[in-house]
């Protein structure tokens, strides 16, 4: 049996710093999701929402909160949480709803508004929490980021000018996208003069907290055949392992990894997509494009080793050949990336999806990659041992 | 010199005797697996389910695996000085128990002296004064 699910449609709310509820920003993009799919609100069975923990209760029971705010209709509720995959999550959710027959139509949703500067931990002297205590010491997220940027200088001697060169690629693409935060081309210069945050990283190395919302409708391939949308990209793959004892590698908010005396060392991130390859049964040759969590530059080069697009270390090169840009081989963050969105963390692992919808529908507009594109994937990762990789095909 | 009383940041972390600075880690006795911060319950190892555990310290030098530093005040629960000052944070990897641990890196060493595969040694270290006290942490240290 199949295990494809069909995007009928998706939307978004810009992403930016807008001063309003979270919830303003999730109707406009469910609106725009259910408008692009031609299907009507109260069709929709079941509502699978990616929830936010920065907006009280509304946004634990993120799924309760859209329903209510679109018009309770009397459609099911699940409210996921996974930290940066929340959004995948919630697809799978709705995912396994269709697969399984309990309904037909669903509506995917996360969205967020953030505060202004380093995401922070909740308050209070709270010495059992690995995140206090890691604040308490001084360590932020782009300490990690940077850690893992200074390993790449060691190890494969990519520089500060590599890592700058992705910003630039990303906000290439990032100008053709009306969603995006910021739509300005950079220059190495303009990198290169930003204030260092984590030693090797600058300001412009690393991604900023936004507002932004994206949403999909997705339905049972039954469903799509019968309202004449067979034509539609289709999800193949939803990986959402968790890493595999001994982690070998430093995560946040942890202090140390595990350590690796009695199993062998495992890497979370290339993990994640090979349960990915494997669910959708291809393989990386088979990947036209890649929408990749690039928290910070140097993260991009780690992603498109650990999907396979090349050999670890040679990511650098790849990049330097433009092939990783809108034209190229293999785009990589065509939408822009985090570097032109800064991270609305539900909203951020569905945001990819939507990019891969429009770029596998010729929709792209002055970003699209090559017509011949047909299969597209997505990775990020985040706290707690969660992290994500969804295949999109048409 | 601070008059204040010191006291480590977290009680159990580590400690300072004859042989110097270290953290204080524990070993399933059933499959030898490491734990920092302490684990006292139960084993993350997926085959064991080891639930006996010893206390020890763990090594006191490791090589560096990687390294930055902090040029912004991070935000609370950070106590920082006024001015604050940027410090420096390593990721060392400890042979014999095969993990890395993080720590900030010790004053007046910047990112500059420092490269990966060098080899570092823990020391404690002021890491903050509060009003009525001067708080301890562990602290990485590149060995000269």
């Amino acid at each position: 049996m199949s295990k494809d699910i069909v995007i009928l449609g998706v939307g978004m709310h810009p992403w930016g710093k807008w001063g309003r509820s979270f919830i303003d920003y999730g109707v406009v993009a469910a609106r725009a999701a259910l408008k692009d799919a031609g299907v009507d609100w109260c069709d929709v069975q079941f509502v699978s929402g990616a929830a936010t923990i920065r907006n009280g209760y509304p946004g634990q029971v993120s799924g309760a909160t859209f329903a209510q705010a679109l018009g309770w209709q009397g459609a099911q509720v699940n409210t996921s949480y996974a930290a940066c995959a929340s959004g995948s999550q919630a697809l799978a959710a709705a995912r396994s709803k269709i697969l399984s027959g309990e309904c037909e139509l669903a509506l995917v949703i996360g969205s967020d508004t953030t505060p202004k500067g380093f995401l922070a931990p909740a308050k209070g002297e709270r010495p059992d929490d690995p995140d206090w205590v890691r604040f308490r010491l001084g360590i932020t997220n782009p300490s990690y980021f940077a850690l893992y940027a200074r390993r790449r200088m060691a190890l494969y001697g990519d520089t500060v000018d590599d890592f700058a060169q992705v910003k630039i690629k990303n906000s290439k693409h990032g100008c053709e996208n009306p969603n995006a935060r910021y739509r300005k081309c950079f220059s190495a210069a303009e990198v290169a003069a930003s204030p260092m945050v984590a030693n090797p990283l600058r300001l412009m190395d690393i991604c900023a907290t936004s507002d932004g919302a994206a949403a999909l409708i997705v339905s049972s391939v039954d469903y799509a055949r019968r309202i004449g949308r067979t034509d539609a990209p289709k999800v193949a793959a939803i990986s959402t392992v968790t890493p595999t004892f001994a982690s070998s590698m430093i995560e946040m908010p942890d202090l140390a990894t595990d350590s690796a005396v009695s199993a062998a060392a495992h890497s979370f991130r290339a993990a994640l997509p090979v349960k990915a390859y494997e669910e959708a049964g291809i393989g990386p040759q088979d990947i036209d494009l890649a929408e990749v969590y690039d928290l910070s530059t140097a993260l991009e080069l780690d992603w498109m080793e650990d999907l396979q697009l090349c050999a670890r270390g040679e990511a650098a090169a790849l990049l330097r050949s433009g092939a990783t840009q809108v034209g190229g081989r293999i785009p990589v963050n065509a939408s822009g990336g985090l570097a032109c969105f800064g991270e609305a963390v539900p909203a951020q692992a569905l945001a990819q999806v939507c990019e891969l919808t429009w770029q596998l529908r010729g929709q792209a507009g002055a970003r699209q990659v090559s017509a011949d594109a047909k299969v597209g994937i997505t990775a990020n990762q985040g706290l707690f041992g969660h992290g994500s990789s969804v295949i999109v095909k048409r | 010199m601070s008059d204040k009383t010191e006291r480590p940041f977290l009680e159990g972390w580590f400690t300072r005797d004859e042989a110097g600075a270290a953290l204080i880690g524990t070993r399933c006795t059933s499959c030898g697996t490491y734990y920092f911060p302490r684990q006292t319950r139960f084993c993350r190892n997926p085959v064991c389910e080891g639930e006996q555990f010893e206390e020890l310290a763990l090594s006191r030098h490791g090589r560096l695996w990687s390294y930055t530093n902090a040029c912004y005040q991070p935000p609370e629960p950070f106590i920082a000085a006024e001015p604050f000052e940027p410090f420096a944070i390593a990721a060392v990897e400890l042979e014999a128990e095969r993990m890395i641990v993080l720590g900030p890196v010790v004053q007046g060493v910047d990112v500059d002296a420092l490269q990966v595969g060098m080899p570092m040694e823990l020391v404690i270290e002021r890491l903050c004064d509060t009003p009525s006290e001067r708080l301890l942490s562990w602290k990485w240290k590149p060995v000269v």
